[in-house]
């Protein structure tokens, strides 16, 4: 039984959530409605503002083209490989990296380089190198999210307690043994929310690839639509892309708290 | 130089050891001409001021560090030597039983008698109903407790435990001290153990080992003597005690 206060209490939080997601919706609602009705009134000029009504007229089009799905595929199954063998190298070489502190040493400011430097400004070399292709898009998003990683994960693994480490060594535990039991496990909650920020940053490639040598995809529809001038597609595809990467959020945010949840 | 007399018990003789820290910007001399014995099944504790090389010492007898000049030599054949660090090391991600078995892990030692070993240690020092938790479920006494049956499952000859106690506060420490006490009397263990806690290590120890301030050597050794001797914390209130505490103050006094 709860006293009478904690009632209160726990009624006032209620209230005040049930609130907020009131102003949430409100807020969404006036949006589109007022962008609705400036457009309806011609307030606005929908040749470049488009409109909610729009949108949904065009979405439902590019749903009946077969357009919508094959769209929105294209860019998850880019953004899913990518996305993969990012994460695989990035690990990988920030195993070696760690492995070995000469090699470390030695690439240390290239990787920093490469780091600063803007991705997207290597984009006519890669449609260069290898063709105005979905490989260069996997390659774009690749490069995006790979550098970080190795970063991100190298440091995971160097920040482990040495006091575990020379625990390890006093057992007198091989290095591999060491890797395996302590740095691994140590660094497991960084190596996944590294890779969430990750995914979002291969979303991010695979657009600005899509924009670059674009056939299929989101990014596809974007870049199109502005090319022919129709502002309905460019922000329709805007809107589709909020939607994808929320929910590719959710399910990573999702997927890391089932998997840091065991300590 | 009195101290290199050999004796038959002794088990580890440690001759004119030093330990020089080279790093970037200077060389710090840890440790400078240092000799012990230690003889079998004893209880050596090791006080000294903070920062003056103890850690250091550990550390190269159990091979975490190289030792610059000197000898380490065992008379009866290499010991295996069970290092309980000075900071708590429980792996948050492993349980009780697990944290217990890392080291018959490393050495792919994981047996039936040896797994039953460790679940009777644990059953003997009153942690039978936590095997299957957390360390962060554990008070600060406990995890002690386990982190020194984590050390005696690989069967070490000989315990450097380093400041055991540091991390719990007054209370606890008396209790625990004396639990880890008994516990190591009990396997009949050869231990060395190092403190800052002049009370402890009289407490606790056959004879404590004073050393001077960095770089160390070994400056003077007590025999502790006491008529009635039983447990420490008994033991802090035997009327020898007093006279322990005062000199051994004074030794370390003059050096910080
Ligand atoms: N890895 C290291 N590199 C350089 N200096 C060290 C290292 N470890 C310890 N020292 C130095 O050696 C001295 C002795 O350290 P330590 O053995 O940890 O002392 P204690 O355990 O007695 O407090 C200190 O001055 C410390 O700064
Ligand atoms: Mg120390």
């Amino acid at each position: 039984m709860y006293s009478n206060e904690h009632k209160k209490y726990i009624r006032k939080k209620k209230i005040r959530k049930i609130l907020i997601i009131l102003m949430q919706i409100l807020l969404l609602a006036t949006l589109i409605i007022g962008w609705e009705l400036l457009a309806k009134y011609k307030i606005i000029n929908t040749f470049i503002t488009s409109s909610p009504s729009n949108i949904i007229k065009t979405i439902i089009s590019l749903y009946k083209d077969n357009n919508l799905f094959n769209n929105i595929w294209t860019t998850i199954y880019e953004t899913i490989i990518s996305f993969g063998i990012g994460t695989i190298i990035g690990i990988v070489t920030a195993i070696i990296l760690w492995w070995n502190n000469f090699i470390y040493k030695v690439v240390d400011p290239y990787l920093t380089v490469l780091n600063s430097l803007p991705k997207i400004a290597l984009g006519p070399i890669i449609i260069i190198f290898f063709g105005a292709n979905i490989k260069s898009i996997i390659i774009m998003a690749l490069l995006i999210s790979v550098i970080v990683t190795i970063i991100t994960v190298y440091n995971g693994f160097i920040s482990t307690d040495k006091n575990r480490i020379n625990l390890l060594k006093s057992f007198s535990a091989s290095k591999y043994q060491i890797f395996k039991m302590v740095i691994l496990p140590s660094s497991y909650s960084t190596i996944i929310s590294s890779l969430k920020i990750n995914i979002s940053m291969t979303l991010i490639g695979v657009i600005m690839g899509e924009f670059l040598v674009s056939k299929k995809g989101i990014g596809y529809l974007i870049n199109y639509g502005s090319q022919v001038f129709n502002l309905n597609l460019v922000i329709s595809g805007i809107i589709i892309l909020m939607i994808v990467s929320y929910i590719m959020y959710i399910i990573v945010s999702y997927i890391e708290k089932i998997l840091i949840k065991k300590d | 130089m009195e101290n290199i007399s050999k004796n038959l018990n002794d088990i580890l003789i440690i001759k004119n050891l030093s330990k020089i820290y080279h790093t970037d910007d200077s060389e710090i001399l840890a440790i400078d001409g240092l000799n012990l014995n230690i003889k079998e099944g004893e209880f050596v504790a090791i006080v000294g001021p903070s920062g003056c090389g103890k850690t250091t010492l550990l550390s190269i007898l159990c091979g975490l560090e190289n030792k610059s000049s000197g000898e380490i030599i065992y008379p009866k054949g290499k010991l295996k030597m069970g290092y309980m660090l000075q900071n708590d090391t429980l792996f948050p991600w492993l349980n009780i039983l697990d944290n217990c078995m890392l080291g018959l892990k490393v050495e792919k030692n994981i047996t039936n008698e040896n797994k039953n070993k460790v679940l009777k240690l644990l059953e003997t020092y009153g942690l039978k109903d936590f095997i299957y938790k957390y360390p962060n479920n554990l008070s600060g006494g406990m995890k002690q407790r386990v982190a020194l049956i984590r050390t005696l499952a690989i069967n070490p000859d000989i315990l450097l435990l380093d400041e055991p106690f540091s991390a719990l506060d007054y209370q606890t420490r008396l209790a625990v001290s004396d639990d880890v006490w008994k516990i190591i009397k009990k396997e009949k263990k050869t231990t060395i153990m190092i403190t800052h806690d002049i009370a402890e290590a009289i407490s606790m120890a056959d004879r404590v080992i004073v050393l001077t301030g960095r770089p160390s050597y070994v400056k003077k050794i007590y025999p502790i003597i006491m008529e009635n001797k039983s447990t420490p914390i008994k033991n802090r209130n035997l009327k020898e005690f007093r006279v322990y505490y005062n000199e051994i103050w004074k030794d370390i006094d003059i050096h910080v």
